[in-house]
């Protein structure tokens, strides 16, 4: 068994969405490496509830990587060093002993803090309520192949569907742009069958959503990709702009 | 739902004009050093016909330069706003960045789009001031009479200032198109598993060549005469 290690963290502390925040040191000392990322703050928490002091906020709920609720950039990192995790997923053997660790909210003007490390991502809830469904009549469940769907599509459709809405494109983007979390939606719905009716709606009222929402503007660092705790490819934004140039100049309306 | 041309002004709109105008950028680039390479032999008289021959096209000349023009400054503008808005979206930084690695495209040269692309600008007006619109010098060549560039040309690349100046814009937009290239072809929606890498590699050694073929100029240019 490894041996228990020390780390020193720096954490990001606001008390709320109009107070200043600065970085604040802590020292954790008999951290076991196979404690996940969470857990440790969990017991830096523990600590500063007995001292009397605030813990620092941040947002979990399933803890195995398919919710999208956690998220924070770790040593300059959204989601941290590990690939294709989000951050519940990431455990402390992924450190040294002794190692500092940065550990910072995603930073983006349409994700505001709310508390330390906890963002208010809504802005993504308005991109999806503007043109992320299909309109349906629901009832009882189709058969599964009443609509035959290529198997192309369908991989590249689950592979789109996979995003979780966690926001680490937008923090990792270098202009804090939301296109990789649009994309994925957009192209999602627009490979599958159900989807094809509403494209052209689709791609016209997400990607004014979200310009409305004020992210930046993507200029294919590709960054996004590279911390996407689900791996969704950038062909995805590729996707969108076809889409989103059916609607505007080869099929306006 | 309706659409209007402001539609080409979003976020996405946006990046089909500045790749569509970049694109003709890199088309004139290359056909602008087919014909400064001319410069390398040494009958200067080709030169000057070749130049000739273009101003010789009038309003076909004019139509094109004028194509340019609003190309150059649509792609300015785009490329500002893009900037601007970064910087708005993001009004609180990182303490700490770190790059997260593969397969991320971002690399020098996509973080400095903008200030490779200013000192493209700045070059730009300076050059066509320089050349352009410098001194006349007139030759006659097989009977015609027709503005001597070669004598410019070689003018102003004695000046060991000029030619350190004109070799660092062109390492810039060797810079500027190693991300430019491939990232045209992601902005207009082309990507492909197989042909984006080779669009990617593509896209770097047009860079360095386009680089190195416009940089040989002025350093032969220096030492021959
Ligand atoms: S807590 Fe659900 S993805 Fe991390």
């Amino acid at each position: 068994m490894a041996k228990n290690m020390t780390v020193y963290l720096k954490i990001w502390r606001q008390p709320g969405p109009d107070q200043p925040g600065r970085m604040v040191d802590y020292t954790l000392q008999d951290v076991s490496p196979d404690m996940s990322f969470l857990e440790m703050l969990d017991v830096l928490n523990t600590q500063l509830i007995a001292r009397g002091d605030e813990p620092v906020e941040f947002d979990s709920d399933c803890r195995e990587g398919i919710c999208g609720s956690c998220g924070m950039v770790i040593n300059g990192i959204a989601h941290g060093p590990l690939k294709g995790v989000a951050t519940c997923q990431l455990h402390m053997r992924s450190f040294d002993d002794g190692a500092t660790i940065v550990i910072e909210p995603w930073r983006a003007r349409s994700f505001p803090v709310i508390k330390d490390l906890v963002v208010d991502r809504s802005a993504f809830d308005r991109i999806i309520i503007s043109g992320g469904y299909v309109t349906v009549k629901t009832g009882q469940a189709p058969d599964a192949h009443a609509i035959p769907v290529p198997r192309p599509d369908q991989e590249k459709a689950m592979d789109a569907a996979a995003c979780i809405g966690c926001g680490a494109c937008v923090a990792a983007c270098p202009n804090a742009s939301a296109a990789l979390f649009t994309a994925a939606k957009i192209s999602h719905l627009a490979y599958l069958p159900q989807g094809r009716v509403e494209a052209r709606e689709r791609a016209l009222a997400m990607v004014r959503q979200m310009d409305a929402e004020g992210f930046g503007n993507c200029s294919n660092h590709g960054e996004c990709e590279a911390v996407c705790p689900k791996e969704i490819s950038i062909s995805t934004i590729a996707k969108m702009r076809r889409e989103y140039l059916k609607a505007v100049v080869l099929n306006p309306e | 739902m309706p659409v209007s041309c402001c539609d080409l002004w979003t976020t996405v709109g946006k990046k089909y004009l500045a790749a569509a105008a970049g694109l003709v950028f890199l088309v004139f680039v290359i056909v602008h050093l087919g014909g400064n390479l001319l410069l390398l032999l040494d009958n200067p008289n080709l030169y000057n016909s070749y130049s000739h021959h273009l101003v010789s096209l009038g309003p076909l000349l004019w139509f094109g330069e004028a194509v340019l023009l609003a190309f150059f400054l649509l792609h300015a503008v785009i490329g500002t706003l893009v900037y601007i808005r970064a910087r708005e979206a993001r009004p609180v930084g990182y303490h700490e960045i770190a790059d997260a690695g593969k397969p991320s495209r971002k690399t020098l040269s996509s973080r400095t789009m903008i200030w490779s692309g200013i000192v493209i600008l700045v070059f730009t007006i300076l050059h066509l001031i320089t050349f352009k619109f410098g001194e006349h010098y007139t030759v006659v060549v097989d009977g015609i009479e027709m503005r001597d560039f070669h004598t410019l040309v070689v003018e102003v690349f004695q000046k060991p200032g000029y030619v350190v100046w004109y070799l660092l814009a062109m390492v810039l937009l060797g810079l500027h198109l190693r991300h430019g290239f491939w990232s045209a072809f992601q902005s207009l929606g082309v990507n492909h598993p197989r042909y984006t890498p080779f669009i990617y590699g593509l896209g770097t050694g047009l860079a360095v060549l386009l680089a190195f073929g416009y940089i040989v100029i002025p350093i032969y240019v220096y030492f021959k005469y």
